[in-house]
């Protein structure tokens, strides 16, 4: 019950920080477009002046409220908000949100692989240039993963591409879908085929601060009493790692790759137009170069949700993986800690009394 | 730390030289990119119809692009722009940084709230897109760009320098120069430069690689600097038409270097920081 309250009162909190950045970033987004010196009318007749004459100018200027100060045009926009109706996006002909949605779906795909390669490419490097530190393995690591943090991602993209599509062939040059192909027809390898490359170009560039965060994490666990102490018991640098640094080590990674969210959707809009990829990335460039501005409103709101959910699921899973984060939530959840933790009761060969975890809790 | 483990004379120099003189070095290669492109900047558009799309040879290293122009001097004419961008969005990014660490530190309170606050919203968004409504506010165009740039890399030195001022600003010799009745202007100046000095200047060059990137990033999206100016951004965009073609050169050697001088001014930002802060640099 004190649990319950306890998340439903953490939850509303959340969304009540959400829904007043949401406010701040629609606010001053507004601002900027509505001082933009790119005329909307304009925008959407394209570039034929002569197309329109000044009457129907007029006339498609008060349809869409341009001639209200923009206080009012303000007002209206954030009424339409609230209810969901972001507006109509120029470039592609449809509602705003549709384009998101849609658009976001065939993204998400990308990202998530990326995301979790990256992640797993980058923790298992960062343990291993942790636990040769020094050595010649740490230093190319480290060598590596600063190269990287320096390459653009579009450079990176576009090599992959020379390499894998153009003169080995392996991989399709474009596109998230075979061309000329309908919709039905697709299949999911098909999918797969098409997002590989684009996955492995954001991934290869978010490496990098996972591999340098991990290492020091591991670097820091291995120099720790608890370690020497197992050390001291008999216990391979094998062993030394699997319980009692991983788990340490985990912890700042999570929250890292949670917390590149906003990093991984920049990837994404640069990786999208390397590989004409379909998804929410190309509709940000094509909003900017179309002078979209409602697609480019909905989707700096949909990117501050994105970027905020991350960052709160970072928080939620390094408390679970690192009680000492934040000590109330430990405290409500110490029982089932002292039950699962994987690392040293399970697999010790003396498994721990369970008063240890208060104890060091404690001691901090 | 492995120094001294090393037997004396195997090395020329102790560390903290080594450090120095490979700063120097790199401050060297930087300047003498400015002043390459610089001097590139006519043969970067002289066009020659009768030498289109060549591969590397030794009259044109780099090659050359569909106009028969020299890609070397494009590369250079390109970088020496990226380093001018980055060098004013930098700039202008630490001196708000700066201003807004300093306020925060000496004022505290509500204006300490404003600023995390600002530094929250900056950071709400993913980093491209904020610039892409910027640049796109802005009206496009070379100037929106640097402007963009410059306006958009504070927030996260701004956390680091508004934590060390905090850090100074509740010190015993702060409270006690308080006590003895000097102001807050007086406390900053004489207590707070000092300190924020160091990590002021290795933020800014360590801003630099960002703004460099965030620069190509915009101009190869198509929302950056104009398209006849050669910015590293724009000839890997025009490159990717001619990827299909088999003109890797147009691609790789362009982004290459601008890895390197990326990767340059970042070693001279961090090891900058391990002269400054040696602590900082034990791992």
């Amino acid at each position: 019950m004190d649990l319950l309250t306890r998340a439903v009162r953490g939850l509303a909190g959340r969304l009540v920080r959400l829904v007043l950045l949401l406010a701040a970033v629609a606010t001053a987004s507004f601002a900027l477009m509505v001082h933009s010196p790119v005329d909307p009318v304009d925008a959407y007749v394209g570039g034929d002046i002569a197309a329109i004459g000044p009457e129907q100018r007029a006339q498609i200027a008060e349809r869409w409220g341009l001639d209200d100060p923009p206080l009012e045009r303000f007002a209206t926009w954030l009424g339409n908000v609230a209810q969901g109706d972001l507006g109509r996006s120029l470039s592609f002909n449809q509602p705003v949100t549709e384009v998101v949605g849609e658009r976001f779906l065939t993204s998400l795909a990308l990202m998530a692989t990326a995301w979790v390669l990256s992640g797993v490419f980058g923790f298992s490097l960062g343990v291993l240039a942790g636990m040769r530190q020094g050595r010649a393995t740490d230093r190319a690591v480290t060598w590596w993963a600063y190269t990287l943090a320096s390459a653009p991602t579009f450079w990176v993209g576009l090599l992959l591409l020379y390499v894998f599509s153009v003169s080995l062939g392996w991989t399709p040059v474009c596109c998230a879908v075979p061309v000329g192909v309908l919709a039905d027809d697709v299949t999911l390898l098909d999918r797969l085929h098409h997002l590989l490359l684009p996955a492995l170009t954001l991934s290869v560039v978010g490496v990098a601060p996972v591999v340098l965060h991990t290492r020091h994490a591991v670097i820091e666990a291995m120099a720790s009493d608890h370690v020497t102490f197992a050390r001291a018991q008999g216990e391979s640098t094998r062993g030394v790692v699997v319980h009692h640094v991983l788990r340490n080590a985990a912890a700042p990674a999570v929250l890292l790759q949670f917390a590149s969210l906003g990093e991984l959707f920049g990837g994404s809009v640069l990786a999208e137009q390397v590989f004409s990829y379909p998804g929410l990335g190309a509709a940000t460039t094509t909003a900017a170069l179309g002078q979209d501005v409602p697609l480019l409103l909905g989707i700096a709101l949909f990117t501050t949700v994105f970027v905020f959910v991350g960052n709160q699921l970072g928080d939620l899973v390094h408390a679970r993986l690192d009680p000492r984060v934040s000590r109330d939530l430990a405290r409500a959840r110490r029982p089932r800690w002292g039950r699962g933790e994987p690392g040293e009761p399970l697999l010790d060969p003396d498994p721990l009394p369970p008063p240890v975890v208060p104890e060091r809790a404690g001691a901090r | 730390m492995t120094a001294v483990l090393e037997r004396p004379g195997r090395r020329f120099a102790d560390r903290r030289s080594r450090t120095l003189a490979y700063v120097g070095l790199s401050v060297l290669v930087v300047l003498g990119v400015v002043v390459a492109g610089g001097l590139a900047a006519d043969a970067a558009q002289t066009t020659s119809l009768t030498d289109r799309n060549l591969g590397p040879s030794a009259a044109h290293w780099f090659g050359t692009d569909r106009l028969g122009r020299d890609m070397l001097a494009r590369t250079l004419a390109g970088l020496r722009l990226s380093l001018v961008v980055g060098v004013a969005a930098a700039v202008v990014s630490a001196a708000i940084a700066l201003t807004l660490a300093c306020l925060a530190a000496v004022f505290g309170g509500v204006v300490d709230r404003a600023v995390g606050w600002l530094v929250d919203l900056f950071l709400a968004l993913p980093h491209l897109v904020l610039l892409i409504l910027l640049a796109f506010a802005l009206g496009g165009g070379t100037g929106a760009v640097v402007a963009a740039v410059a306006l958009t890399h504070w927030p996260t030195l701004t956390r680091v320098l508004r934590g060390r001022a905090r850090e100074v600003m509740s010190s015993d010799y702060v409270a006690i120069s308080r006590q003895q009745g000097h102001g807050r202007g007086w406390i900053a100046r004489r207590h707070l430069t000092g300190h924020l000095t160091g990590h002021f200047l290795v933020g800014t060059v360590l801003l630099f690689p960002h703004a460099i990137l965030h620069e190509a990033a915009l101009s190869f999206l198509g929302l950056g600097v104009d398209p006849g100016e050669p910015s590293i951004g724009i000839l890997l965009a025009e490159s990717m038409r001619y990827l299909t073609a088999g003109a890797w050169w147009l691609a790789v050697l362009p982004g290459l270097c601008l890895l390197v001088v990326v990767k340059l001014v970042d070693t001279i930002g961090s090891n900058s920081r391990a002269l400054l802060d040696p602590r900082s640099h034990h791992l």
